[in-house]
């Protein structure tokens, strides 16, 4: 067609910004494209980090002691009674039982340690399971405790750097007045000493750098400020000094402080923390961490070393030894984290779980349910059939509206000032959260509501009329059932941005520590409560690092939560939706 | 325009009266003093260009243009000579007593059964549930419907076609037994063999129902009506029997109209 000569000019006109326009369209497809490809990553990579950040906590180190029971410590009274069985030594017991495991730990300050294996807050589930059941009194029982906190972690692999060898060689140890001298034909001692030799040099350096910056800028200064800079530039000078010392001139050991990696030596039930190593890779000295008989010549033997040193780490070689020896002996086995799921918050993230907020969170959007969904339902269906189209309600209408757009915290408020000081309702519980949240909600519902009712065609309304159909049964019959897929999906999704608001339950004190889950029942309303996204503010806030994962579990739990709210909107829609 | 409305039919009984009918929109005048008489069974038809106002005076007679917010209506109405545009009148009775057919097929998102049975249930015509049967196989054995969905009647009435969709809205108006069934351009959505279909039944429901048909088709007012009321911006020009209008128009608005000049 083009070579022809009688083109017409409207398609010469056409075709000369055909190229452009088509340009045009294939730059907005990639635009589009790479948003959703953007938001798609975006997505991906935030679920990725939860998961992977929430998945440990799902799993718990669980300590399996055998407790001895004696009459004498679980009923101090001798009467069975209630009140006797409380006032056991429960806290005796669980130390009985874990000294059994390692009698050799007798100082008071090594008691301590051992007791650190778990929390102190055991003591009262076991006297529970003792009240649930008396028959134990007596007996040995199997008792089973989370690990504590830092050592679960250490055992997941999430606290420390550490590797372990297996040496070709034989190992004797040696008890002496200074220690436990180790010594081994292996090369694994050579190779441990020069490298805790390159790490010492390594620090003199930085030290020398440090002091000649320090140096260097208190040259510029003048008065106080320059001479504690020379000072301190000094004081690196003397540590490195002093470092170097210690490798190139003094041909003894090299003295193993906390300041580096711990090298332990196990072999069959003994542990030896080594305190010297030989510089000429011999072996050193060390004391020991579990057992304490001498060997000669073996050869099944290992060597455990640390990387985080031990003063930079939250557990010490101690309580990881002894972790490690009653994960040998089968005590400690992972399992399921059911405390995640069973227990209410807790000081210790072993023991803490999201039951308390769950069920707050039940309880609160109950209210705000009941509450928001008729309200909002009725003064949007008010308003669009029957209320006449005047200034007044043209004035209601933009209030409304704008009552969306309010930030919550001010909800927050105005139940403080409202619900809690005007009305007298109690502090921190369900029944004021669920009010305060209803009016953050019920602009989202009448907004969606009053959408969906106009989306129902006018012929439905007339139809109805026209048979002699009254209003209120036009409605009813008619409007309403079209309308309800919409409302439903604008009130769930109403409700599901009350689920994870925080700011307004701040105002009315729910933004607390509760220790118990309220009662899923008619005075679990009243009872102090807290809920999801607040448990998770708190624990994301919490000092141990046990909570970090648990934050990241409980917000996978508020995610499920919404896809559960969110499935259940596109469930009713889908049911509820009908063709005209 | 006079008084009195033009070439009355003197050989029916009158069953709408209208005297000096206005209607205004938010102020605005969309009917000006219509008088018309209008005869019991048999078809009438409002003919007139778009906007004209015959729709408006349709929508007068079941008291529609209460639902529309700023609509206002002037003189006197009555039906078998009771006044309906009275505020003590209550539009749900008025409403089933006069049907109303639109023009696009609405029927309710239900099933064929429950559309038809919708009216006769909330009026309580029926008190049983064989009474309500017998009532909607009636209703759509006169639509001419029944023989084509007798055996689907669960199955949802917007699922049937168009034509089958007004004649399933025409049973559902007569279900309830009214004595005047409003038409408002019913055929206008449809192919011309639905629309020769409800044509048909137009004509065989004139026995039975004062029938009054807005159309923009004058052929069709030819076709199915005995009597034509002209309409012209709101005004009624002209009022007569179908073939007086359409063969002998007194005035020359009518005849224009028909002779597609304008329009």
């Amino acid at each position: 067609m083009t070579d022809t000569p009688d083109i017409s000019p409207i398609r010469t006109a056409v075709s000369k910004n055909l190229g452009s326009r088509y340009r045009a369209e294939s730059r907005f497809r990639a635009a589009g494209l790479a948003a959703v490809a953007a938001a798609v990553g975006i997505l991906i990579l935030l679920l990725s980090s939860i998961v992977s950040g929430g998945l440990p906590a799902f799993s718990a180190n669980q300590l399996h002691l055998t407790v001895d029971l004696d009459e004498e410590l679980v009923d101090p009274s001798g009467e069975r009674s209630e009140d006797s069985l409380r006032r056991g030594s429960y806290s005796r017991i669980l130390q009985n039982a874990v000294r059994t495991e390692f009698p050799e730990v007798t100082g008071r300050r090594d008691l301590r340690n051992l007791f650190s294996l778990y929390t102190a807050l055991n003591a009262t589930r076991l006297m529970d399971e003792v009240l649930e059941d008396p028959t134990l009194i007596g007996t040995q029982y199997r008792f089973t405790m989370p690990l504590a906190d830092d050592l679960d972690l250490y055992l997941k692999g999430m606290l420390v750097d550490e590797r372990s060898f297996e040496p070709q060689g034989t190992l004797s140890l040696d008890v002496s007045d200074d220690g436990v001298i180790v010594r081994s034909s292996a090369t694994d001692f050579r190779d441990l000493a020069s490298e805790v030799a390159r790490t010492l040099r390594a620090r003199a350096t930085l030290l020398e750098v440090d002091a000649d910056m320090l140096a260097e800028r208190a040259e510029g200064l003048s008065g106080t400020e320059a001479e504690d800079m020379l000072y301190d530039a000094e004081l690196n000078r003397r540590q490195a000094a002093e470092i170097r010392a210690r490798l190139e001139t003094e041909a003894g050991p090299i003295a193993l402080d906390g300041s580096l990696p711990s090298i332990l030596v196990e072999s069959d039930g003994r542990t030896v923390l080594l305190t010297d190593l030989a510089r000429n890779g011999a072996g050193g000295t060390g004391r020991f961490l579990l057992g304490s008989e001498a060997v000669d010549g073996e050869s099944n033997w290992s060597l455990q070393v640390i990387d985080t040193p031990a003063e930079r780490r939250r557990v010490s070689d101690q309580l990881i030894v002894w972790t490690r020896a009653l994960e040998a002996r089968g005590a400690i086995s992972a399992a399921f984290n059911t405390y995640l799921f069973a227990n209410a918050d807790s000081r210790e993230p072993e023991l803490a779980g999201v039951k308390g907020a769950l069920y707050g969170s039940i309880l609160t959007m109950i209210i705000t349910i009941i509450i928001s969904v008729p309200i909002g339902v009725f003064t949007a269906l008010y308003l669009e059939e029957y209320a006449p189209k005047n200034r007044f309600t043209a004035l209601i209408e933009v209030n409304i509206n704008n009552l969306a757009a309010v930030p919550s915290i001010v909800f927050g408020l105005l139940g403080l000032a409202v619900f809690i000081n005007a009305f007298g309702l109690p502090r921190s519980a369900p029944l004021v959260g669920g009010l305060v949240l209803s009016l953050m909600t019920l602009p989202t519902v009448i907004i969606a509501t009053r959408a969906a009712l106009k989306a129902v065609p006018q012929s439905i309304r007339e139809a109805a009329l026209a048979v002699g159909a009254s209003r209120t049964q036009t409605v009813f019959h008619h409007v309403l059932p079209l309308a309800a897929p919409g409302i439903l999906t604008g009130a769930i999704i109403g409700l599901a941005q009350a689920m994870g608001e925080t700011a307004p339950l701040l105002m009315i004190g729910m933004v607390a520590f509760i220790a118990d889950a309220p009662t899923l029942g008619l005075e679990g309303f009243t009872e102090p409560a807290t809920v999801m996204p607040v448990q998770i503010f708190l624990w994301s806030d919490g000092a141990e690092r046990a909570f970090q994962a648990r934050t990241a579990a409980a917000i996978l739990v508020l995610l499920a939560l919404m896809i559960g709210f969110n499935a259940l909107a596109i469930y009713l829609r889908r049911r509820f939706e009908r063709r005209w | 325009m006079t008084d009195t409305p033009l070439n009355t039919p003197a050989d029916l009984p009158i069953k709408v009266t209208a005297r000096k009918v206005t209607v205004s929109y938010s102020g605005k005048q969309a009917l000006h003093d219509v008088s018309i008489d209008i005869p019991d069974r048999s078809v009438t038809a409002f003919i007139g260009p778009s906007g004209c106002g015959k729709s408006t005076f349709l929508r007068c007679l079941n008291r529609m243009n209460d639902t529309i917010d700023g609509a206002v209506v002037g003189g006197s109405l009555t039906i078998d000579g009771q006044e309906i545009n009275d505020k003590t009148i209550d539009p749900v009775v008025l409403r089933a007593s006069v049907g109303m057919v639109f023009q696009k097929p609405n029927p309710f998102p239900k099933s064929i059964y429950d559309n038809v049975a919708y009216g006769p249930r909330i009026h309580g015509l029926a008190l049983t549930r064989p009474e309500l049967d017998e009532i909607v196989e009636n209703a759509l054995r006169k639509a001419g419907l029944w023989d084509e969905v007798s055996d689907r009647l669960t199955h949802p009435g917007t699922g049937l076609s168009g034509g089958q969709q007004q004649r399933l809205v025409i049973a559902r108006a007569i279900a309830v037994n009214p004595e005047v069934i409003l038409m408002d351009e019913p055929c206008s959505a449809l192919d011309p063999i639905a629309t020769a279909r409800i044509e048909e039944l137009i004509d065989e429901l004139r026995e039975n129902y004062c029938i009054i048909i807005v159309t923009h088709s004058m052929q069709q007012a030819a076709r199915v009506s005995q009597h034509t009321a002209f309409f012209h911006m709101g005004h009624l020009v002209e009022y007569g029997s179908t073939e007086d209008i359409f063969t002998n128009p007194r005035d020359t608005r009518t005849q224009d109209y028909i002779t597609g000049r304008f329009g």
